[in-house]
């Protein structure tokens, strides 16, 4: 097998480098290359992308891969096949497993499992020992380890003293701090979003002031730090208000949408359907709007996620009791696609760039791009097939998806990893 | 005249008509309450498993009543002694409930939501007596039935709902109850308790008590619902009935012939004046006696009997 790829017959998109033509696109050994040369042409493997989308390899900086600890909803190995079947090359994987992933020994049981993965997976560290909220854990050591960044993610640090610590101390090291921004004073019991639809349930309130304030306070505790704190999946207009003011002042924050908050509203709750139970929970309208105007403008930096796979049993229960999180891996794109591409008209090149460099940029990953030189970690899709999504066939472990049954339209034909194809359109081949 | 639902899980998904039609059959059944045999051969043979998770006495009496007066065999399950305990899924105790060959559960539940879940699991029907903070359906339907006996029509009848709101399935359920059949409702009661999101359902929200008393045909009073309360939603008890508690002052301010019902269990001194609790006004015990005849309604057509079988036997 030849390590010269050339996809031909391609709508090459490449936002980092405003690249949206069609032609062909090359790699040798694992890199971006400009052109073959007649030789290389002769033994290269050829891929006919068939008029498809080739654009970077999506970026993903928010996935729950569940291991160690919770591999009957996950491993780090079903959940790169999820991610290699959605288009998706590298991802951050969440520390929240069992044990949290709070030291440097964690993190290399977690590297150890990354060597089966189909795709890149970038751990993460906890922020504090056991995301308890009360001491740090090893930032430096951890970075040692490999992480890209820390995060009590499904904890929000409460103490504002402790998280400028936080946030002072991995300033030293570059450190992304990623925040999961929720008073938890304001949410005691909470399962659904607080509004008109959690009064006629009868379920209990979260309120969307319960992230807004977090968010206030990470805009202050970066404004008077100089540290970069990322906000993960915000869910409420008047947060993503906060945000854009504090970038307007140039505040070093950075924030994501996930694909269920820019398509769904807790209007969805109505049949108590645990699928779509997450945290922060699915709010109004007004807040959708928000959030793709908040994508529309720069507010919001990149989509992401926060797949968390849960079992079936697990999912199925009273709707209070059951856990928070769904699966999102195969099915971001054509959600993203059909949100910000198809409902608020953003260009095909600006919607992939949500998903690829700009992801990619707030923790300064390598990837994103297909500039010359970049690795060869590449995605084939067509935007306009559909397909029903159908638990049978996701390749996650865990099937919690609120868009069962649904038909979308955006089908991944072909992921590659440093050149090398890792899904064909079917099945994982690596 | 046919009743089309194997489940009673809400109010809001009934029509006036449907709900009107409950009413029907259970004042025939009410009409057997005078007799000194008190059972009629309804529902002889079939087995009602009334699955309790959440404490209740005057519900589960009443369902229990209820079916026993229709000749049916009733199992009462509490959360003590249902596996529930002993890590068992509401999925699984209810699919044994079914493997046992019960033809009905009643089911209580603190979590909103859960009898609609068991209903799309069984095939037997599933009846709701309250689950959690969504809804009661069979107290509002007492409640309205009582409303009935009393005011005679609710067309443009206006009912002040007073109390603890928030967490109240007997209020959502009364409320979708009472709007569909032509009443105008206020909810009254610190706004901590009643939130304004409440305005969306076609009702009032009003904070002054004495307005919402002076022109109402009847007040329901509602408990403070200790249990379900996440955190302070007023300083104290007594400054609750300080501000909102029914007593004789307040009593006054309401037309002579107004009615005062409460659902149960009420706390004397605290949402009601003592002596009001038993006094001419209050239709409380009515409440619970009409119970027994709306319940026999529920288990009755959800069983799939006739409407008209019942009703034309009865005259």
């Amino acid at each position: 097998m030849s390590d010269i790829l050339w996809i031909q017959n391609g709508r090459i998109i490449d936002p980092l480098s405003n690249r949206d033509e069609s032609g062909d696109l090359y790699a040798i050994d694992g890199r971006i290359v400009d052109s073959l040369s007649h030789k290389q042409q002769e033994e290269a493997h050829i891929i006919d992308a068939k008029q498809a989308v080739v654009c970077p390899g999506l970026v993903d900086i928010h996935v729950h891969f569940r291991e160690p600890g919770q591999t009957h909803k996950e491993t780090i190995e079903s959940g790169s096949w999820s991610a290699a079947a959605g288009g998706f090359t590298s991802v951050v994987c969440m520390p929240n497993t069992t044990p949290p992933a709070d030291n440097p020994g964690t993190i290399q049981l977690i590297q150890n499992a990354i060597k089966k993965a189909a795709i890149r997976v970038y751990p993460s560290g906890c922020i504090t020992i056991g995301m308890k909220g009360e001491k740090l854990a090893s930032t430096g050591s951890m970075k040692k380890a490999g992480v890209v960044c820390i995060t009590d993610d499904g904890m929000c640090i409460q103490s504002n003293e402790l998280m400028r610590r936080a946030v002072e101390y991995a300033n030293m090291f570059d450190m992304p701090v990623m925040d999961h921004c929720q008073d938890e004073s304001l949410t005691k019991g909470s399962v659904m979003n607080e509004g008109v639809v959690s009064t006629r349930l009868g379920l209990n309130g979260w309120p969307a002031s319960a992230e807004d304030i977090i968010v206030s306070r990470n805009v202050i505790l970066s404004t008077h730090t100089g540290a970069h704190i990322h906000l993960q999946h915000i869910s409420s207009a008047t947060s993503v208000d906060i945000i854009r003011r504090a970038k307007q002042r140039q505040i070093r924050i950075t924030a994501e949408a996930t694909p269920h908050h820019l398509h769904l509203t807790d209007e969805s709750l109505a049949t108590y359907d645990t699928n779509f139970k997450m945290n922060p929970p699915l709010r109004t309208e007004a807040d959708r709007q928000a959030i793709i105007e908040g994508i529309k403008d720069g507010t919001l930096d990149c989509v992401a996620t926060d797949h968390a796979p849960h079992t079936n049993y697990e999912k199925d229960q009273e709707f209070d009791y059951a856990p928070f999180g769904i699966v999102g891996l195969e099915t971001s794109l054509p959600i993203t696609l059909e949100v910000l591409h198809r409902e608020a008209a953003m260009s095909l090149s600006d919607t992939i760039s949500l998903l690829t460099d700009k992801a990619a940029a707030v923790l300064n990953l390598e990837g994103g791009n297909i500039k010359t030189g970049a690795r060869a970690d590449i995605t084939i899709f067509d935007p306009d097939e559909t397909r029903t999504v159908d638990p049978d066939k996701l390749l996650s472990k865990s099937k919690n998806s609120p868009w069962i049954g649904c038909e979308m339209k955006g089908r991944v034909k072909l992921t590659i990893v440093g050149g090398k194809i890792v899904y064909d359109g079917e099945k994982i081949v690596c | 005249m046919s009743w089309n639902r194997k489940d009673l899980i809400t109010i809001e998904e009934l029509s006036k008509d449907e709900i009107e039609k409950i009413f029907a059959v259970a004042t025939a059944f009410k009409k057997t309450f005078g007799r000194s045999v008190k059972k009629i051969p309804a529902l002889r043979g079939k087995t009602i498993v009334n699955l309790f998770l959440e404490p209740s006495t005057r519900t589960r009496m009443g369902f229990e009543v209820a079916a026993k007066r229709l000749s049916a065999d009733v199992i009462s399950l509490d959360m003590n002694s249902s596996s529930t305990t002993k890590g068992e899924t509401l999925r699984d105790t209810a699919q044994n409930v079914q493997a046992l060959k019960a033809d009905m559960i009643i089911i209580r539940h603190s979590a909103p939501g859960s009898p609609l879940y068991l209903s799309k699991i069984l095939d037997i029907p599933v009846v709701n007596a309250g689950d959690g903070a969504h809804e009661h359906p069979t107290q509002a339907l007492l409640d309205c039935f009582t409303l009935l006996e009393k005011l005679g029509n609710l067309k443009g009848k206006k009912i002040t709902i007073l109390g603890d709101i928030i967490f109240s399935r007997v209020a959502r359920s009364n409320i979708w109850a009472m709007t569909k059949l032509g009443a105008e409702v206020t909810l009254v009661g610190p706004s901590t308790l009643v939130p304004h999101w409440f305005t969306n359902f076609g009702v009032k929200v009003s904070h002054d008590l004495q307005a919402s008393l002076e022109d109402a045909d009847a007040v329901m009073l509602l408990r403070i619902q200790h249990e379900r309360q996440t955190s302070s939603h007023f300083p104290s008890i007594g400054e609750y009935t300080n501000m909102f508690g029914l007593n004789k002052t307040r009593a006054s301010w309401l037309k002579p012939n107004a009615i005062i019902m409460h659902p149960g269990p009420i706390n004397r001194g605290v949402e009601i004046d003592s002596d009001l609790a038993d006094s001419e006004q209050s239709v409380i015990l009515d409440q619970v006696t009409n119970g027994i005849a709306v319940r026999m309604a529920v288990l009755y057509l959800c069983s799939g009997g006739s409407p008209e079988a019942v009703i034309k036997h009865s005259n």
